[in-house]
């Protein structure tokens, strides 16, 4: 007989209240370190970039310009709610959400230390990744299509097919290093690096298409095509505005962090690392994975749409496949 | 019922989609309908006179000089080639005499201003296509270009510096020093621009082969200046009909061969070089005299009918005008390159991409001021 007692029994722990209450907590203080690594991620990419352009970049709030993004969370917060009038309601309500919870869902099976202190660990932690940022897709979607516009169909359309295009590669990358550690789980594979090399040594074909097929994933640059500004004038989220709009822009960021972190876990042994505490490491590769994303922003053009999807059917699929044979044949033989 | 048969499975429509004219790419107050069928144009058809404020008409009620600050505001990226080519105009009806240094300065502004114009080609170009790093380093540069255009004329934009029978002010003392070093620099900066964009793979693959027509068609449509120049007609107003003083300069027309973006977009950037070319010999040869010449207080140019058409920054600059020997244009018409370039658009368009849309659009190089005048 099914209770709700079972649903804790499934996920591993019996039903506790001060269990219950650490996991609230524990989210709680997830959700809030996520908050601040968006909050000075974005920062950090407006001076980087502004460095990059001869820029100061922001410097008026605070020291060294470091209120600036709290000022403009703030100023998002209390703006006037507008939803349009011909919009559908329930979509249109329903799509910051759909896009949101996914991405802060994914942070659980992050990594982030040797102490695992709030996140889940899970054996299945690769693929819960893939499986669960598959369903913000669908936020994007629901938010170019019940926006009522044209341009924000476009752009809804768009991302549709590139989220899809880009799942399979970066599906394909992860399962390269998940032969090599022999598990799923995420904490196995920083382990399975502790003893040999980082996997982006023998990896590094599954990692150039983990990069490519990552940066897609997150529509950024060069592949930013569902809010092409110079296009689609915003792409999917053109009618959202105040907290709606910033719902959608911290899923952009959130998963920057969390693609930063199954980097680093798949590709660079996690938290692991000499002298540094594991967290201060794992921060470091996060921060190095950022800085990366920010410099192509500054540099490179938009891709564009046709040539974007033939490029992950043609070249990405292939090299993917290709590199988990090698892997599968050099684990055979070796 | 045949699985294959989309069209029984699947009601698929054409949208109608209004770009513009608050588009962040139409470069302006352009607006474009266009009919499309998943991303794919069917169908552009391009609406203007958003920016139209009637200068040909009011040129009828101002005197030739009052009709200079006018001009200002049609090509407002390039402004002293604009007000070059009426003083020019009427320079030829009247037949007047120009002193030798004021060539000069006009030479070297029109030239600057040429640079500063492509400059913003250069910038928006790319940021239309997504990368927003060459805006800024365009933009460092044409500021340096503007701050020494507000010394020499005491405006960033709208210069209103050429009169009919020279230049309003002699250069600051030091100017020349200023225009010779930017010279310099820039051509350092050109490096830069070439390696940061010029072979980047993702902005070749935009680029290449995207919005091509054929010498035949740019002719046909009246099309001239780069836009003519990227199909290998090689039509230079500077060379084929020379005015001022471009026959006393070494220099070359650069060519293109397929008529497609990429073209355009090089040949924007193999000009900026020869107009550098061109400033730096002007330098070595300018020599101190009149700015000035002899020019009666009343300006009327003999009754008849003039044509003078000058290379524009994007094409023949023309200004024709009817006169009835009075001191104001019985009837003045402006040929603006920008409006007879954006005909071709409708053919271009048809069958490209959305995204392409904004890569043609914007390797037309429209100015809505002048298209609307």
């Amino acid at each position: 007989m099914w209770t709700w007692n079972n649903l804790w029994h499934w996920a591993g722990h019996p039903l506790s209240w001060p269990g219950f209450v650490g996991m609230l907590v524990g989210a709680v203080v997830i959700l809030l370190l996520a908050l601040l690594v968006v909050m000075y991620s974005i920062y950090w990419q407006r001076k980087f970039i502004g460095w990059m352009q001869w820029r100061i970049g922001p410097n008026r709030v605070g020291p060294w310009g470091l209120f600036q993004t709290v000022a403009d969370v703030l100023k998002l917060l209390v703006k006037e709610d507008v939803i349009p009038a011909n919009v559908d309601r329930t979509l249109f309500l329903l799509a910051p959400i759909f896009a949101f919870v996914p991405a802060f869902l994914v942070l659980s099976i992050i990594p982030f230390s040797a102490h695992h202190v709030f996140t889940a660990n899970i054996g299945i932690g690769a693929l819960f990744y893939v499986a669960i940022s598959a369903i913000t897709i669908h936020g994007v979607m629901l938010g170019g299509w019940s926006s009522n516009n044209k341009w924000a169909l476009i752009g809804g359309m768009r991302s549709a097919a590139q989220m899809l295009s880009y799942e399979v590669p970066l599906g394909m990358s992860i399962v390269g290093v998940v032969l090599m550690a022999g598990t799923l789980n995420l904490n196995g594979i920083i382990a399975a690096q502790m003893h040999t090399v980082w996997y982006v040594i023998p990896q590094i074909l599954g990692f150039i298409v983990f990069v490519i097929a990552g940066t897609a994933e997150m529509n950024r640059t060069p592949f930013d095509l569902p809010d092409a500004e110079s296009e689609l004038v915003g792409g999917y989220h053109v009618e959202y505005s105040g907290f709606r709009f910033a719902f959608f822009m911290l899923t952009e960021y959130v998963y920057l962090l969390a693609m930063g972190g199954l980097m680093a876990t798949l590709f660079f042994g996690g938290w692991a690392g000499p002298f540094l505490p594991g967290w201060l490491w794992f921060a470091i590769k996060i921060f190095i994975f950022f800085t990366f994303q920010f410099w192509l922003q500054a540099t490179l053009p938009r891709i564009r749409q046709d040539q974007m999807m033939s490029f992950s059917w043609k070249l990405l699929l292939p090299l993917a496949l290709a590199n988990l044979v090698i892997t599968a044949v050099v684990k055979v033989l070796v | 019922m045949a699985l294959t048969d989309e069209t029984d499975l699947v009601r698929t429509e054409e949208m109608l989609l209004n770009v513009g004219p608050q588009h962040p790419s139409t470069h302006g107050v352009f607006r474009m309908v266009v009919k499309i069928s998943g991303e794919t144009i069917i169908e552009a058809e391009p609406v203007i006179g958003y920016l139209h404020r009637g200068t040909e008409k009011l040129a009828e009620n101002l005197q030739y000089s009052q009709c200079i600050p006018y001009t200002d505001r049609l090509d407002y990226v390039s402004a002293m080639l604009n007000n070059y080519s009426l003083v020019h105009a009427v320079e030829e009806a009247m037949g007047l005499e120009i002193p030798d240094r004021a060539e000069y300065i006009r030479v070297i502004t029109m030239e600057m201003n040429r640079l500063a114009s492509h400059l913003i080609f250069f910038g928006t170009y790319l940021l239309d296509l997504g990368a927003m790093t060459p805006f800024l380093y365009a933009f460092e540069e044409r500021e340096k270009i503007i701050d020494m255009f507000n010394e020499l004329c005491g405006a960033r934009i709208t210069y209103n510096y050429m009169r009919v029978g020279g230049v309003k002010f002699d250069t600051t003392p030091g100017w020349l020093e200023q225009v010779d070093a930017f010279v310099k620099r820039m051509k350092g900066e050109m490096v830069k621009y070439r390696q940061l964009v010029t072979g980047n793979e993702i902005f070749l693959a935009r680029v290449h082969g995207v919005g091509a027509y054929t010498t035949e068609q740019a002719l046909g449509h009246g099309m001239s200046g780069i836009n003519l120049r990227c199909t290998g007609y090689n039509w230079d107003l500077r060379k084929k009909k020379p005015y001022s003083i471009y026959d006393r300069f070494d220099w070359d027309v650069p060519l293109g061969s397929a008529g497609d973006c990429w073209d355009r977009y090089i040949l924007h950037m193999e000009e900026m070089e020869q107009s550098l070319r061109i400033v730096e010999q002007a330098l070595q040869q300018i020599q101190p005299g009149p700015v000035m010449a002899k020019v009666p207080k009343l300006i009327r140019v003999p009754a008849g009918e003039y044509y003078s058409g000058i290379e524009g920054t994007r094409g023949e600059l023309g200004f024709y005008i009817v006169s009835d020997g009075k001191d104001k244009p019985y009837r003045l018409k402006i040929r603006r390159p920008s409006f007879e370039n954006l005909q071709i658009l409708p053919i271009i368009l048809k069958g490209v991409p959305v995204a392409d849309m904004v890569a043609i659009l914007g390797s037309i190089d429209p100015v809505m001021g002048e298209v609307d005048a």
